[in-house]
C-alpha cells in the first residue's frame, strides 16, 4: 500500500516537471500546444543516446537533456509559434498535432521504433527497505531532482524580478506589456525553460516508462489532465493534479484486476482509470480543481 | 421592411437550390464508378473517408465544437457492424442501420460531456472517450481480436443481388450511393433552420442563446446526428474491408479526418469530400515514396496549412477547382471572448 503510494508521489512528481512548461504555455500564450510531449521527447533520445552511444554518465547527460529541447524550444518559438498568438484555438490544435508527427516520424527515422532506455549508473538501480516500505532508489531519486525542481521554480516564480514579471504576463497580458514589461521576452524565455524541464522530465522518465516514437501521443493527455485539472495560475495547482494523477494511475494499475464474466475477460480497470477521472474533474468543475473560476 | 423579408427569404431560398457546379461535381462522382475500372477500392476508401469528414463538418464546420476523438464513433460502428455481420445477420444494409443506431446512440451519450467547458476541456474529453474505447477494444480480445483485428466478418450480397468482390466494384457503388443519400440529408439539415442555428451557436453561443436559440439541446443534437453519420462510415468501412482494425479507433484517424476537413475547408459540406480526394491521393503519393513516414508528410503539411491561413488554403482549392458560391465559413472562435 505504502509502496504503490510512494511510487505515486515519484511518478506525479515525474509528471509534473513534464507538464509544468505546459501550463506555462497555456496559461501565459493562451497556446494549446499538444507538442510538448514531442520536447520531452527529444530530451529523453538525447539521455539515451548519450549515455548509450557515447559513454557519457546519466547524471551528465540531464543537463544535455535540458538544453537540447530548450534552445529547439527557443528558436521554433520565436519562428513558428510567435505567429500563431491569437489564432483560434483550431488552428493551434493542428499546428501542434503536425509538430507531433514530425517528431513521431523524424525519431522513428533516427532512432528506430524500438523502445529504449538510458543507461542508468548502477547506484541508481536497486531497491532499499525504510521502516517496512520498499522503495526503488530511482524513485527516489526522482521524488528528490523533481523535489528539488519544484522548490526552484517556485522560489524563481515568487522570489525574482522575472517571477513577478512573469505572474504579472500571465495574469493580464495587456496590462503587463502597458507597465513596461517586455512580454515577448518573456514568452520565449518561458518556452524554452518549460521545453528545457520536459526534456529533462524525458529523460527521467525514460528509465521509467522507456523511450519510443510514440511517446508524444502516449503522454500528450496526461499532460493535458495536468494543466487542466490543475489550472495554470499557480504552480502548486498542477503539482497537486500532477500528484493526484500519479497516484490514482499507479493504484489503478496495480488493483485493477482480471475480472471475468460471462467467459469474456472484461477489459482491466488500470487502463481506465485516469480518463475516467479526467472526465468527471472536467464535467464537475470545468475550470479546473485547483483554480479560481473565472 | 417587407423588402428585407423577401430579400431574406430570396437568400434562404438562393441556399436550398442546386448550383451547376454540384451537379456536375456528383455527375463526375458517379462517372468515376465507370471510367476508373481499375480504382474501385481506392474510390470506395476516398468515400468512406469522405462520409467520416462530412460528419466531422457538422459539428466542427457548422456547431464549431472542436474534436480530437471523432474516431471514437467510426471505429465503434465499424465494430459493431463487423460482430453484427460475424454473428446475427451478414446482410449489410441491416448492418449499416444497427451500426449506425449504435453510434448515434453513443454519441448521444457522449453528447452531454461535451457541452460543458472550452475548446480545451472538449478536445481532451474527445481525446479521452475515444480512448476509452481503444482500451475497450484493446483489451477485450475474446470479441475484438484485440491487435489482430476482427478477422473473418463475411457480408452477404447487396440487396441479395451484388456480391463484393475483389475489385471493390460492389463496395465502390454501395459506398457512393450511401455518401451520397447521407449527403443529401446533411444538405437539407444545413440549410434548415436548425443547421443556421448552428451557425449562430458557432459564432457567439451566449447571442444564440439569447435570441431564444436552445444552445445546449442543439448541440447534443448535432452531436448525435454527427455520431450517426461517422457510424454510417465506420460501417462502411468494415463491411467493404470485411475487417475492423484497431486503428479505426486510433488517436491518428481522429487527427487525419481533422486534416482532410482543414484541407477541404469546413463549413460548407463538400470541403470533407474534396479534402478526403486531396488526402487519399497524397497519401498514395507519398507512402509510394517513403511508406514507413508518410505521416512527416502530413505533419509538415499540416504545419504549412496553419501558417499560411487555413482560407486560404481552402478557398485556393475551391477555387481551383471552380465550385461553389458561397466561401467557407470563418475558423471557429468559440474562445474569442476567453484569455486575452
Amino acid at each position: 500500500m505504502l509502496t504503490v503510494l510512494f511510487d505515486g508521489v515519484a511518478y506525479g512528481m515525474l509528471l509534473f516537471v513534464l507538464a509544468c512548461g505546459l501550463s506555462v504555455t497555456l496559461g501565459l500564450m493562451n497556446f494549446v500546444n499538444l507538442a510538448h510531449g514531442a520536447f520531452a521527447m527529444a530530451g529523453g533520445y538525447a539521455a539515451v543516446y548519450l549515455t548509450n552511444k557515447a559513454g557519457v554518465p546519466f547524471l551528465l547527460s540531464l543537463p544535455i537533456a535540458f538544453i537540447v529541447p530548450a534552445a529547439i524550444g527557443a528558436v521554433l518559438e520565436r519562428t513558428l509559434y510567435a505567429q500563431l498568438y491569437g489564432r483560434p484555438h483550431l488552428d493551434h490544435v493542428l499546428f501542434s498535432i503536425g509538430l507531433v508527427f514530425m517528431a513521431m516520424t523524424t525519431a522513428e527515422y533516427f532512432m528506430h521504433s524500438t523502445r529504449q532506455f538510458p543507461l542508468i549508473p548502477d547506484y541508481l538501480q536497486g531497491r532499499i527497505e525504510v521502516a517496512g516500505v520498499g522503495m526503488g532508489v530511482y524513485r527516489l531519486f526522482l521524488i528528490v531532482v523533481c523535489g528539488l525542481l519544484t522548490l526552484l521554480l517556485q522560489g524563481v516564480l515568487v522570489g525574482t524580478r522575472f517571477g513577478s514579471r512573469l505572474r504579472a504576463a500571465v495574469d493580464d497580458r495587456r496590462v503587463a506589456s502597458g507597465l513596461g514589461i517586455n512580454v515577448g521576452v518573456i514568452f520565449v524565455s518561458t518556452f524554452a525553460v518549460g521545453s528545457g524541464l520536459a526534456g529533462l522530465g524525458g529523460a527521467l522518465a525514460g528509465e521509467v516508462v522507456g523511450l519510443d516514437p510514440t511517446f508524444p501521443l502516449r503522454l500528450m493527455l496526461y499532460f493535458l489532465i495536468v494543466v487542466t485539472v490543475g489550472g495554470t495560475t499557480s504552480i502548486t495547482g498542477p503539482l497537486a493534479a500532477a500528484l493526484l494523477l500519479g497516484i490514482a494511475d499507479v493504484a489503478g494499475k496495480y488493483y485493477g484486476t482480471n475480472l471475468v464474466l460471462f467467459g469474456y475477460h472484461l477489459p482491466q480497470l488500470g487502463g481506465f482509470v485516469i480518463y475516467v477521472f479526467m472526465i468527471v474533474v472536467l464535467l464537475v468543475r470545468p475550470q479546473g480543481l485547483f483554480t479560481r473560476g473565472r | 421592411m417587407a423588402d428585407t423579408n423577401s430579400s431574406v427569404v430570396k437568400g434562404l431560398a438562393a441556399r436550398h437550390r442546386w448550383h451547376p457546379a454540384e451537379i456536375a461535381f456528383w455527375l463526375a462522382a458517379c462517372a468515376s464508378f465507370f471510367l476508373l475500372p481499375g480504382w474501385h477500392n481506392f474510390l470506395n476508401e476516398v468515400a468512406i473517408l469522405a462520409l467520416f469528414a462530412l460528419s466531422l463538418d457538422l459539428i466542427l464546420g457548422y456547431a464549431g465544437i472542436v474534436s480530437l476523438g471523432h474516431a471514437a464513433f467510426l471505429g465503434f460502428a465499424a465494430y459493431t457492424a463487423g460482430l453484427f455481420a460475424k454473428h446475427v445477420h451478414p446482410d449489410p444494409l441491416i448492418g449499416l442501420a444497427v451500426a449506425s443506431l449504435a453510434s448515434t446512440f453513443v454519441g448521444f451519450v457522449t453528447g452531454f460531456l461535451v457541452l460543458r467547458g472550452n475548446d480545451l476541456t472538449r478536445l481532451m474529453i474527445t481525446i479521452g472517450v475515444t480512448l476509452i474505447f481503444y482500451e475497450i477494444a484493446n483489451q477485450m480480445g475474446d470479441i475484438t481480436g484485440g491487435a489482430d483485428g476482427l478477422q473473418g466478418v463475411e457480408m452477404a450480397p447487396l440487396l441479395g443481388l451484388f456480391r463484393f468482390d475483389m475489385f471493390g466494384r460492389t463496395a465502390h457503388a454501395y459506398s457512393l450511393v450511401t455518401l451520397f443519400v447521407m449527403f443529401l440529408i446533411a444538405r437539407r439539415i444545413a440549410n434548415s433552420s436548425f443547421g443556421m442555428s448552428l451557425n449562430a451557436i458557432r459564432d457567439n453561443p451566449l447571442r444564440a442563446a439569447a435570441i431564444g436559440i436552445p444552445v445546449n439541446r442543439r448541440l447534443i443534437a448535432v452531436y448525435t446526428l454527427a455520431a450517426a453519420f461517422a457510424g454510417v462510415a465506420g460501417a462502411l468501412q468494415a463491411q467493404t474491408a470485411q475487417f475492423v482494425g484497431l486503428d479505426a479507433l486510433s488517436f491518428e484517424k481522429s487527427a487525419d479526418v481533422m486534416l482532410v476537413l482543414v484541407i477541404g475547408g469546413a463549413g460548407y459540406l463538400y470541403g470533407g469530400i474534396i479534402g478526403a480526394i486531396v488526402f487519399k491521393i497524397l497519401q498514395d503519393v507519398l507512402s509510394s515514396l517513403t511508406p514507413q513516414y508518410w505521416h512527416f508528410w502530413i505533419g509538415l503539411i499540416l504545419v504549412i496549412i496553419v501558417l499560411i491561413g487555413r482560407d486560404r488554403i481552402s478557398k485556393g482549392i475551391a477555387g481551383a477547382l471552380g465550385v461553389f458560391r458561397r466561401k467557407p465559413a470563418a475558423a471557429p472562435s468559440a474562445t474569442a471572448k476567453a484569455g486575452g
